[in-house]
């Protein structure tokens, strides 16, 4: 048990100290830095606390259940391997966080910079420790995203807004693959969990989806660990700051691509194209990287190729497989980590005292920096790989690898010279990074001058680690080879070699290829040296790899060319066109069906009833044309026959039996006619004909849609009527009729239904009505009205002015207000039983508040009234989400309705759902987006007049300020009279 | 009564399709309007309407579900009404502020090319 809880503690603490970080202001830089470094320092210690439960092959898991239909849990496991990774994180972290307090200038976001170390410590650990591989893949993906914000951390910067995207686009496209290969390599082997999809090594290599889980694995780890052909994201990715790139871009979430290789041998690994895809790329990425480090002249550029060159070894050392690779790779993830760390850290130092990082300017830094000087040293010939250094034995047991195994293939027999020819240019750049920064004449063109030391805490973490590769090169088996050895018990098992780490293992095979490697080296660069140096910059020469100009080229063509094709080939740039595709489409999908349909299932009866509702819909028809004929040149005219027809619906749906429709239709009608006659005023007048209107092609036009109307009307009514005539089929209507009084406790089925049965979908329908009455509201508050629109109508008769015209009219409607208060409250409150509801309710009180608007002005109105649209929305919305949440509290889902009758006095029984208080949310937030739209189009007659000359901006405001001048105008009326 | 709301449910239809097809936006906002009429009646049928039949059921006993009209297409349509009239708000906005930004009341926001 405590060791689950230490485990559970060590995936916590990173993000605890991440949303520390992130809270803590910039300035506090000591503060931040020492946060951080006491997270790491906690990580460690509870690791250290846990190396007994994972010493000889123990793990340690911790479980949370999360989505068990779907086998994901948080679900954490550590086990040798995982654990040793932990360390570098937690180890290197530390130096790191101590590091870039000292790096970073005094101006730099501090808090944003350790929010995101820390975050990416989480990630990582996540990565490292998940015991389930879905989690495994979404850690995977939250690294790649903290790398971006890392990345881009001085996003002023357009090479670290380059760098950064690249770096997700190619490490996120890895991770889609991984989550693929998991989910499939989950499905074969039958569970999510790590430990069971380990020990199914030989049921997933059976089966015929091997190929595919292998290559998707193979993608994700090559492009998180930059192998070639995806490694040119990792030297973009250099616009990181130094310590960002000392410990993402090379000790750690680099390594998550082989973690990956190594985690997963036992299940994918051992087989011949393992060996051949992942060994092949491996080698061709080590001597590929090496050859590139060598010419480069940026400090970073040389240690991010280095690294892909050491990633690419690793790599190889993975396909091998053999258990002595295995561990060799194991070996050589800790001893790269730790020398890469302080080699970047170094270069940090130069960059950040001399202010440049360019090898032709750097020079003879040691008569300035002798410290340093001996630090990087050290760090470089445990990357080239001498004796007595940690990097010399990984160095060495990945030649004995190269030359011990043997599968008589050629790739296998080339091994032995591959390994040692890039190793060559290994020692070639670990040497020019040397000899050209420190040694030779002092330089004097540096930026900064002269440089000094840095200072003394900036070097500690730097001297700790080359302390590290000293101690672990020389005395390898006490300070490693026990956490070691636990590591490869932990991916081997019993498998697991006897190994003993040693210095000297006598004048052997790899130790003739080191010499040798160590020798041309030295060739290589003594000879080269005047070349190298003379070169020009990183950014003209074979430093741009053919790959990134590739990735480049599909992401134009992808995310530009393509999209701009296929856009310029389907859309048409009218309207017109689009609606009459939409139209064509429909009645074609219409034609698909008629054969089959009876289209006469019973004929019509005739009589009294009948007569009328044809004489009813004789009108419905005229209005309807109507409209469609004077659309154009009389709107006022199309205006009211449009809402004759929609007078015409809402009797027909009173006829019917649909009394719930007809109240509903009837509200909604009059605002609908209310809006677009406000709309009428800030459109063209009309008055002579469109030029063009009557020749030939827009007649030809005319006639063309005429004819589609025809088809598409004719069509729907004989579809109409085949539907409606036949014998009616029992439905789902039925269960809810049954129903509607037993479990949502109203005989208003459709109300039941509405907020009750299918409330979640009335929930979202307000949601949207909130959101376009907002949307109405924010696009009018910066409405330009056309210039010729943007004077006050004149009044239409000589000498009657506007007041006297509505004055009577006016009275009436203020007088209506009450009543339609009444009407709205008895709409809404027998809305469950009868019809009614929340939805009328609230369009009436929103016509009530319109009709003030009309029968007397804006300002007049406001100063009286307090009319809050806007908070009656957030009101509703909030009003009927907390009453869904709160069925939760009596463990039913989320918006169960609960009814009962509750008895007044004098009232009555009156019905007491919770599915009316849902209403009262329905009704508030109708009442509000009504009266919103319409009074934001009221609003804009204040724009006329006075305000003209005013810029738009300043309306809102001055509308705010008329709005207080005509309040206080209104008070002083009202004082004389009291 | 059936043939009668199939012949109305058509003109609806017809008279928006071809509003829709028109150049002005104040056209083919009328047409969206008779359009939804149009469908809202349809959807409104598909439930296979009846004269008289009792809106509200009694409080207790035993439900016969073919005494009353089917709910279901009416809850439907009652959403329908309410969203079609958040789209013409809104359709409405757009319109007159395209009609300030261009200029014109024509759809594409510029006169066709004569």
């Amino acid at each position: 048990m405590i060791a689950e809880n230490l485990l559970t503690l060590l995936v916590v603490l990173p993000f605890l100290g991440a949303v520390l970080a992130a809270t803590m202001p910039d300035e506090a830089r000591d503060a931040l830095a020492a946060a951080a470094a006491m997270t790491m320092l906690a990580m460690l210690g509870v690791l250290f606390a846990l190396q007994g439960w994972v010493a000889e092959g123990g793990t340690v898991a911790s479980s949370v259940r999360w989505l068990d239909s779907l086998g994901l849990n948080l679900r954490f496991r550590i086990d040798g391997f995982s654990w040793l990774m932990m360390v570098i994180v937690a180890g290197i972290g530390l130096m790191v966080v101590i590091y870039a307090r000292y790096y970073m200038g005094p101006q730099e976001a501090f808090s944003r910079f350790y929010a995101l170390i820390l975050a990416f410590t989480g990630a990582m650990s996540g990565v490292l420790m998940s015991g389930n591989i879905i989690l495994l893949a979404v850690s995977w993906e939250l690294t790649s995203v903290v790398s971006f914000l890392l990345i881009s951390y001085w996003h002023q910067r357009p090479e670290a807004r380059r760098g950064a995207r690249v770096a997700l686009s190619v490490t996120v496209a890895g991770g889609l693959c991984l989550l693929v290969a998991m989910l499939m390599l989950g499905h074969v082997a039958g569970s999510y969990e790590l430990d069971v999809v380990l020990a199914s090594g030989a049921q997933v290599q059976a089966h015929p989806l091997y190929p595919t889980i292998l290559t998707l694995t193979l993608l994700a780890a090559f492009t998180k660990s930059a192998q070639v052909p995806f490694h040119f994201w990792l030297p973009n990715a250099m616009a990181a700051p130094t310590p960002v790139s000392a410990y993402l871009h090379s000790a750690t979430m680099v390594k998550a691509g082989v973690f990956l290789l190594v985690r997963f041998f036992p299940v994918l690994g051992g087989t011949e194209p393992w060996f051949i895809v992942v060994v092949g790329t491996g080698m061709i990425t080590m001597t590929l990287g090496g050859i590139v480090a060598l010419i480069k002249q940026d400090l970073k550029g040389l240690l991010a190729y280095s690294t892909i060159s050491h990633l690419g070894l690793i790599t190889a050392l993975a396909g091998i497989g053999s258990p002595a690779a295995i561990v060799a790779a194991i070996f050589h993830i800790v001893n790269h980590a730790v020398f890469k760390a302080s080699l970047f850290m170094a270069a940090g130092i130069v960059d950040h005292e001399t202010g440049t990082r360019d090898m032709r300017r750097l020079s003879g830094l040691r008569h300035w920096m002798p410290e340093t000087t001996v630090l990087a040293v050290v760090a470089a010939a445990a990357m080239a790989g001498v004796p007595l250094l940690n990097g010399f034995l990984s160095k060495e047991m990945f030649f004995e690898a190269a030359t011990a195994w043997n599968n008589d293939s050629l790739l296998d027999a080339a091994l032995p010279y591959i390994a040692t020819f890039a190793s060559m240019f290994s020692v070639a750049y670990s040497l020019r990074f040397i000899h050209t920064v420190f040694f030779g004449p002092r330089a004097t063109d540096l930026p900064k001058m002269p440089p000094h030391e840095p200072p003394a805490a900036m070097r500690r973490p730097l001297e700790l680690l080359v302390l590290i590769c000293l101690g672990v090169g020389i005395f390898p088996q006490l300070l490693l080879g026990g956490v070691l050895r636990d590591a490869a018990l932990a991916v081997l098992g019993e498998a697991t070699p006897e190994f003993s780490l040693k210095l000297w293992h006598g004048f052997n095979v790899p130790l003739m290829m080191s010499l040798a490697a160590f020798i041309a080296g030295t060739l290589i660069y003594v000879l080269g040296r005047s070349w190298l140096n003379s070169r020009a910059g990183d950014e003209a020469g074979p430093g741009r790899f053919e790959a990134l100009l590739a990735y480049e080229w599909v992401i134009q063509a992808v995310t530009v060319t393509m999209p701009r094709r296929l856009h310029a080939l389907t859309t048409a740039t009218s309207l017109q066109g689009q609606l009459l595709a939409v139209v064509l489409i429909a009645i074609a999908a219409a034609v698909a069906v008629i054969p089959g349909t009876v289209w006469w299932p019973s004929s019509p009866v005739f009589g009294l009833p009948e007569s009328v509702f044809a004489m009813l819909w004789g009108l419905g028809a005229l209005c309807a044309v109507g409209t469609a004929w004077q659309a154009k040149y009389h709107r006022f005219a199309a205006l009211v026959m449009l809402s004759g027809v929609g007078l015409m619906t809402v009797m027909s749906f009173a006829w019917l039996s649909a009394p719930d429709l007809a109240v509903t239709q009837l509200v909604v009608e009059i605002t609908t006619t209310i809006l677009l006659l406000l709309g009428l005023r800030w459109l063209p007048q009309r008055n002579a004909d469109i030029p063009g209107d009557n020749d030939w092609p827009s007649r030809a036009r005319r006639s063309r849609d005429l004819v589609i109307a025809i088809i598409g009307g004719g069509g729907m009514a004989a579809i109409s009527y085949a539907v409606m005539a036949a014998p009616s089929v029992p439905s789902v209507g039925d269960w809810f009729l049954r129903n509607a009084y037993g479990e949502g406790g109203g005989t208003n089925v459709v109300n039941v239904i509405l907020t009750d049965f299918r409330a979640f979908d009335t929930l979202g329908e307000i949601v949207v009505l909130g959101i376009v009455a907002l949307t109405v509201f924010a696009l009018l508050r910066r409405f330009r009205p056309a210039p010729e629109s943007a004077h006050p109508p004149k009044p239409q008769e000589g000498d009657v002015s506007l007041e006297d015209m509505i004055f009577v009219p006016a009275l009436l409607m203020r007088w209506m207000f009450p009543v339609t208060v009444m009407l709205a409250a008895y709409f809404f409150l027998r809305g469950h039983d009868l019809p009614g509801g929340g939805f009328a309710a609230g369009v009436t009180l929103a016509i009530g508040l319109t009709l003030q608007y009309i029968a007397t002005d804006v300002r007049w109105i406001e100063a009286r009234m307090v009319v809050l649209p806007i908070r009656w929305i957030a009101f509703g919305v909030c009003l009927a989400a907390v009453v869904g949440c709160g069925s939760w509290l009596f463990g039913y889902p989320f918006l169960t309705a609960h009814a009962q009758y509750v008895t007044f006095p004098i009232v009555g029984r009156v019905p007491a759902a919770t599915a009316m208080v849902f209403d009262l949310g329905v009704f508030a937030v109708v009442l509000g987006s009504v009266t919103l739209i319409v009074i934001s189009i009221a609003h804009q007659s204040l724009r006329v007049g006075g305000h003209r000359s005013r810029p738009p901006a300043d309306i809102a405001a001055a509308q705010a300020a008329d709005i207080a001048a005509a309040r206080a105008a209104a008070k002083q009326e009202a004082e004389p009279a009291a | 009564m059936t043939l009668i709301l199939a012949l109305a449910i058509g003109v609806l239809i017809g008279s928006g399709l071809w509003l829709l097809l028109r150049p002005r936006t104040f056209q083919v906002i009328c047409g969206l309007q008779l359009l939804s009429y149009g469908v809202n009646l349809f959807i409104f049928g598909v439930g296979r309407p009846v004269v008289g039949a009792p809106p509200v059921m009694q409080k207790a006993g035993f439900v016969d579900p073919s005494a009353y009209a089917d709910p279901v297409p009416q809850a439907l349509v009652l959403t329908a009404i309410v969203i079609s009239f958040a789209t013409t708000a809104l359709f409405l906005v757009v319109l007159l502020a395209a009609r300030g930004a261009t200029g014109t009341d024509h759809v594409d926001g510029r006169e066709r090319r004569p």
